[in-house]
């Protein structure tokens, strides 16, 4: 078995320990971890799903800018983030599993690390409750 | 594979009556491959007796350096062979975020701190900053990897023709969480350690001390047995001894803990001078 990157599970803790909506992604993209303030938005506990393809991600999020229309994944933080490894942030609409449309802040920023490495990806989500 | 324990003691050095027979020196370990290559994992205190105890015409050594913290380092300028000409001398050991390792070891290597500096030792010195990918030193493979502790830190995973052990000596892994996660996955230091036939660990203090000192990036007792456990090693030995436990301590804190985990590995204590010929048994 493979281990993560000890600055994923140092991120990882520190999600754990935050109330805010935590991701941490892989180079790939795929969803290596979610905390407990994020489960409502993926419908779903991290203990039973573990480790999310990229490919399952993108059926789950739906994102709509502020005309409604759908979002090109690219133009997604955590996209700019794992492709041009800097850090981005966006306001926009999302519809979770129970089909709700939410107004949120995302913040995300690359894990660049010691030695060239480059490890993945963090995105924090807040809701615009205004 | 022959490991020896040159120090034991974690933090700071510790001679006296009470640390005779687990020894007062800080962090040092010799790894001699059957070809007579050399590998020195740390250079506290305790590298000076190594340094000593070497044959004059040594042409070569390797000095793997976990970390920086000064118990790991205070012997460096002590070890006999950095003063002959004509040896050659690999420093491996991590970078900060923005200076190289051998500026690092200047800050100590340098006055006031130190009155020689790096640049006035005679032997051919060279360096090579971790992490990295796993790096060939003659007859051993070298895996070294960032593990929670403070500042950059490193262990590593050496691997001969015939035996591995890995090497902890100051390593939280139970920092986020009461007790280990069942996925090992997210341990801490679990590529290094899984299935190795020598694991030294971080075991530096008792449950009740880890109350007061959570998060200062070492493990308790019951932390290293759990981790040799969760890594399936066949052999712990607990190191990084606190300077406040004295040998009657020691005993008696890991004799209590393998009577209590009744563990399927073996358990050797740390003391000074041991010697583990991996396939071949203690001395």
């Amino acid at each position: 078995m493979a281990q993560q990157e000890i600055e994923v599970i140092l991120a990882r803790h520190l999600a754990e320990q935050l109330v805010m909506p935590i991701f941490i992604v892989s180079p790939s993209g795929d969803l290596l971890f979610y905390n407990e303030s994020a489960e409502p938005i993926l419908g779903c506990r991290y203990d039973e799903t573990g480790v999310m393809p990229a490919s399952e991600l993108a059926n789950i999020f739906q994102t709509v800018d502020q005309d409604g229309n759908p979002m090109n994944p690219d133009d997604l933080p955590i996209m700019i983030a794992l492709t041009q490894r800097h850090p981005a942030h966006k306001r926009f609409w999302i519809r979770g599993l129970d089909g709700a449309l939410r107004q949120i802040d995302v913040t995300a920023f690359p894990l660049n690390a010691q030695a060239h490495r480059f490890l993945g990806a963090v995105a924090i989500f807040w809701e615009v409750l205004e | 594979m022959k490991v020896k324990l040159w120090g034991t003691r974690g933090s700071l050095a510790t001679p006296g009556p009470g640390t005779i027979r687990y020894g007062g020196n800080t962090s040092c370990v010799s790894v001699e491959g059957e070809n007579g290559t050399l590998l020195v994992l740390d250079a506290g205190t305790g590298i000076r007796a190594l340094g000593r105890s070497l044959p004059p015409d040594l042409k070569r050594v390797n000095i793997l350096l976990t970390h920086l913290h000064m118990d790991h380092i205070e012997g460096l300028p002590f070890f006999a062979p950095l003063r002959r000409h004509g040896v050659e001398v690999q420093i491996c050991g991590p970078a900060s975020t923005t200076r190289s390792l051998r500026k690092r070891l200047l800050r100590y290597l340098s006055p006031p701190l130190f009155p020689v500096s790096l640049r006035e030792l005679v032997s051919d010195v060279q360096f090579n900053e971790l992490p990295s990918n796993t790096f060939e030193i003659d007859e051993f493979s070298v895996s070294a990897q960032l593990v929670i502790h403070y500042n950059p830190t490193v262990g590593f995973r050496i691997q001969g023709p015939q035996a591995t052990m890995t090497y902890l000596p100051d390593h939280e892994p139970a920092l986020g969480g009461r007790s280990f996660r069942s996925n090992k996955e997210w341990v801490s230091g679990y590529a290094l350690g899984r299935d190795v036939d020598l694991l030294i660990h971080d075991a530096q203090y008792t449950q009740q001390e880890y109350q007061t000192r959570y998060g200062y990036g070492h493990s308790t007792i019951d932390h290293a047995f759990q981790f040799a456990e969760l890594t399936g090693a066949a052999h712990l030995v607990p190191f990084h001894h606190d300077p406040d436990h004295d040998d009657d301590f020691l005993d008696q804190m890991i004799s209590q803990k393998v009577a209590e985990m009744e563990p399927a590995f073996q358990v050797t204590p740390g003391k000074e001078g041991a010697v583990f010929d991996l396939g071949k048994g203690i001395s």
